[in-house]
């Protein structure tokens, strides 16, 4: 990938879904690629339970927010948020919706759900939403046609932050790297 | 090329600190600016560096041991949220005067929005009011610089510098280079010189003479100095900018193509403005629009009413914060493009709750039964979300809960029918703030009840110690201040302790103590319980109870507004009336088994033993 890559993704959830973490994930990615990374987050009281948002750009940027319109992805992790965030989306921009009901996104035809609160029940992780809905975008990213999207990085290579970020914590890593492939397996079914 | 590394914001600042030889860092956590000094103990543990790093029991304590820390000629830093200023005025305006011996670094961040904050209030304004410089940074990595720089300042004219980040810099991350840390350190050497560090009012004056001299030093400092960044642009017209507008201006002006047209100057030192700077934009353009956060403080410099437009012209909008799509619309009319709305109107999210299984919710939910129509005071914290259970109507800053029951007491004393009053405040905000209003009101024999929230952590802002918590910034163990003993040293007769989620016997004692408070002045509960969140991270078991409901449950809602967990799921327009439990977001805490009138909360009997 070329020093010229530009991408802006926004990633809307509730306290507690691992907005920030997921946020994390795809910004240590961007770093090892070399390329230039710049996100912004939600801290404080808005953190309880309320509404989570964070802004992850991929390229020259300067300012650390995306304008309504702008986004050329968007991850959500509660699907009740796209009436808050949906507008982000620029035309033919790409979104996977944690939902497991019909999406109403009306702006673009790439938008996609899959239903991660069910699979994380499954995988017996609650709290991995935040990965399998990564996943899935992945597994999308790695499609060229049809369905497929444009994303920077790769499952490997989001596989790689996770092996460093959680080192020695075996279980914490192994239940991680479930969650995401439940997710990116949840696209090729 | 050197290391690079994703850094927050408020971990840029800190490393600039660090790599600027600052040895003293203190600091009061608030929402931006909290991991600022988390950071510098990370650093410094990462990097085995000998310092002090600590977090103050207020702001205007940590100003005070960072600026004596300064008086010995260390390099010292004090960083707080902007209405922590507030409390730490009164030595600002002092230090001031005096100057400083070694670097001085003070990191005020302000919260446009605001999202965490009482105030929109400007950090810079209150530089100005202090006369001292302040530097603005627009990202991470020049809040970083800036840190190098301000010390620069300092150092070279003796006088306190701010650096005033928003929560967009503070709660931005970017790749960032790590520099070299400085091997020296400075030894403290505190030179006496009562006539400047304990000046009387005369010497003062003269103090004050100086302090002008260097202001107008400052503004001729070339390397703080405005830049203009698109050097070939050439117009009447001209845009200034500084802080995180500066950013989002940049990209704007490059996307509506007017980078090569429009002269786009970006001010890193909003205050002192530079002279030459002042003058040339006055010579040099007819139309000037100036965009900043929160006031125009660049704006009032530029004394030119005819040319400037901003937030005095109300071009720029006064309130709010200025998103990239705000600040898009206003160059757009600005240079006189087709004026598009670019803001959406989107969907409120949701609104935050206490965390399920909070310990708060419980004390709440026991307020309320125990002085069911009083009047609630309460405080700056996570529990001033108790005003969802309807449980808290008053909050204004660190420390009113008390002083605020105080004045309700008084004015309603000579009334005929007097409202039971009942104070909430969390225990890091007791002893920021609330010591002195207590002591006030056992002077007083002021009649309410003080339930102190003692969950042993500053929760809101990311559990940082409190003094009663036994460990410092870097995880060192220090000495504690034990609560109840404290209370008891302010002269209060009448204390009890107890754990909130034994509800029934927690509303008993809450009913005890507002009876005691009729007659005999302030009573205190100590609501002990640690948070949830504060459990979690330090891996602490606690006692499960997994709960269910029952059939009894007809859906009458008392649960879900007086109770008000995220765990417990009613839809009003639903067929079943039936009130759920969210398995993911129940933490078993077990304190619904006594809060429906009903008796609908179970204990799960097959699900018994431990939840992960």
């Amino acid at each position: 990938m070329s020093k010229t890559v530009k991408q802006q993704i926004l990633i809307s959830g509730v306290g507690g879904q691992g907005v920030l973490f997921v946020t994390g994930l795809l910004a240590e990615a961007a770093i090892n690629k070399g390329l230039p990374v710049f996100t912004s987050e939600t801290h404080g009281m808005a953190q309880r339970g309320g509404t989570v948002v964070s802004h992850f750009k991929v390229g020259d940027f300067s300012s650390p927010l995306i304008r309504p319109f702008k986004a050329d992805g968007l991850l959500v992790l509660k699907d009740e948020n796209i009436a808050q965030h949906g507008s982000f989306l620029r035309k033919g921009g790409w979104a996977v919706v944690n939902s497991g009901n019909d999406l109403k996104i009306e702006k673009t035809l790439t938008a996609s759900g899959v239903d991660a609160d069910k699979l994380a029940q499954e995988i017996s992780n609650p709290k991995s939403v935040n990965l399998i809905v990564l996943g899935y975008a992945l597994a999308r990213a790695g499609q060229k046609a049809g369905n497929g999207i444009n994303l920077f990085c790769s499952l490997s290579e989001i596989k790689k932050v996770l092996r460093k970020g959680f080192g020695n914590r075996k279980p914490l890593l192994e239940a991680s790297i479930r969650a995401l492939e439940a997710g990116y397996k949840a696209f090729k079914k | 090329m050197s290391k690079r590394r994703l850094l927050l914001g408020n971990e840029a600042i800190a490393r600039g600190l660090i790599e600027s030889g600052c040895t003293i860092a203190t600091s009061y956590p608030g929402t931006p600016a909290s991991e600022i000094l988390a950071a510098v103990a990370y650093f410094q543990n990462e990097e085995s560096l000998s310092m002090h790093t600590q977090w103050a029991v207020n702001e205007k304590i940590a100003f005070e041991i960072a600026y004596a820390g300064c008086q010995t000629g260390l390099r010292a830093a004090v960083s707080m949220k902007q209405v922590g200023l507030n409390v730490a005025s009164d030595p600002l305006m002092s230090a001031a005067y005096m100057g400083i011996n070694g670097g001085f670094v003070l990191i005020s961040a302000d919260d446009p929005g605001p999202h965490s904050s009482q105030t929109e209030q400007d950090s810079r304004l209150m530089a100005m009011f202090a006369k001292i410089p302040v530097l603005d940074p627009d990202s991470p990595r020049q809040a970083k610089e800036l840190m190098r720089v301000a010390y620069e300042i300092s150092e070279l004219f003796k006088t306190p510098v701010m650096v005033r980040p928003t929560t967009r810099v503070c709660h931005s991350r970017q790749d960032i280079s790590l520099g070299p840390i400085p091997k020296n350190k400075r030894q403290a050497k505190f030179e006496k010189n009562p006539a400047r560090w304990a000046a009387t009012p005369k010497f003062r004056l003269q103090l004050h003479r100086e302090l002008e001299e260097k202001l107008a030093a400052i503004a001729k400092y070339r390397q703080t100095a405005p830049k203009k960044l698109n050097r070939k642009a050439k117009s009447d017209k001209a845009i200034i900018a500084s802080g995180v507008a500066a950013a989002h201006t940049k990209d704007i002006l490059k996307e509506l193509k007017l980078w090569s047209k429009i002269p786009f100057y970006q001010v890193i030192q909003p205050f002192p403005l530079h002279s030459k700077f002042i003058e040339h934009i006055i010579k040099s353009h007819e139309d000037v629009l100036v965009i900043e956060e929160t006031m125009g403080v660049i704006e009032m410099q530029l004394a030119d009413r005819y040319r400037v437009k901003g937030k005095l012209s109300n071009t720029v909008p006064r309130v709010g914060e200025l998103g990239p799509e705000k600040i898009q619309e206003i160059v757009s009319e600005f240079i006189g493009l087709r004026s598009e709305a670019f803001t959406i109107k989107t969907a409120p999210g949701r609104r935050p709750t206490l965390c399920p299984g909070c310990p708060h919710r419980a004390s709440f939910f026991a307020i309320k039964k125990a002085a069911p129509r009083g009047i609630y005071t309460s405080d700056i914290g996570c529990y001033t979300l108790g005003l969802n259970l309807g449980a808290v109507d008053t909050v204004l800053c660190m420390g009113a809960a008390i002083s605020q029951a105080a004045g309700f007491y008084h004015a309603y004393k000579t009334e005929k029918k007097r409202p039971d009053i009942v104070a909430t405040i969390g225990d890091s905000t007791f002893f920021h703030a609330g010591v002195p209003a207590l002591i006030d009101a056992v002077v007083q024999k002021v009649g309410f009840v003080l339930v102190i929230l003692d969950n042993r952590t500053t929760a809101m802002t990311g559990n940082q110690p409190t003094p009663a918590t036994g460990s410092g910034a870097c995880g060192e163990s220090t000495e504690t201040v034990d609560i109840e003993s404290l209370v008891r040293g302010c002269g209060v007769k009448f204390i009890r302790e107890s754990n909130p989620y034994e509800l029934t016997e927690f509303i008993a004692l809450l009913k005890e103590a507002v009876r005691y408070s009729r007659k005999n002045g302030p009573a205190v509960v100590i609501s002990r319980y640690p948070c949830v969140l504060h459990r979690a991270r330090q891996g602490e078991a606690g006692e499960y109870i997994p709960v269910e409901v029952s059939e009894t449950c007809d859906g009458c809602g008392y649960c879900i507004k007086h109770f008000e967990c995220p765990a417990l799921i009613y839809h009003e327009n639903a067929e079943e009336k039936h009130v759920r439990i969210d398995p993911i977001l129940c933490t078993s805490c077990g304190v619904c088994l006594n809060v429906c009138p009903k008796g609908a909360f179970v204990e799960k009997k097959s699900a018994a033993g431990s939840k992960e």
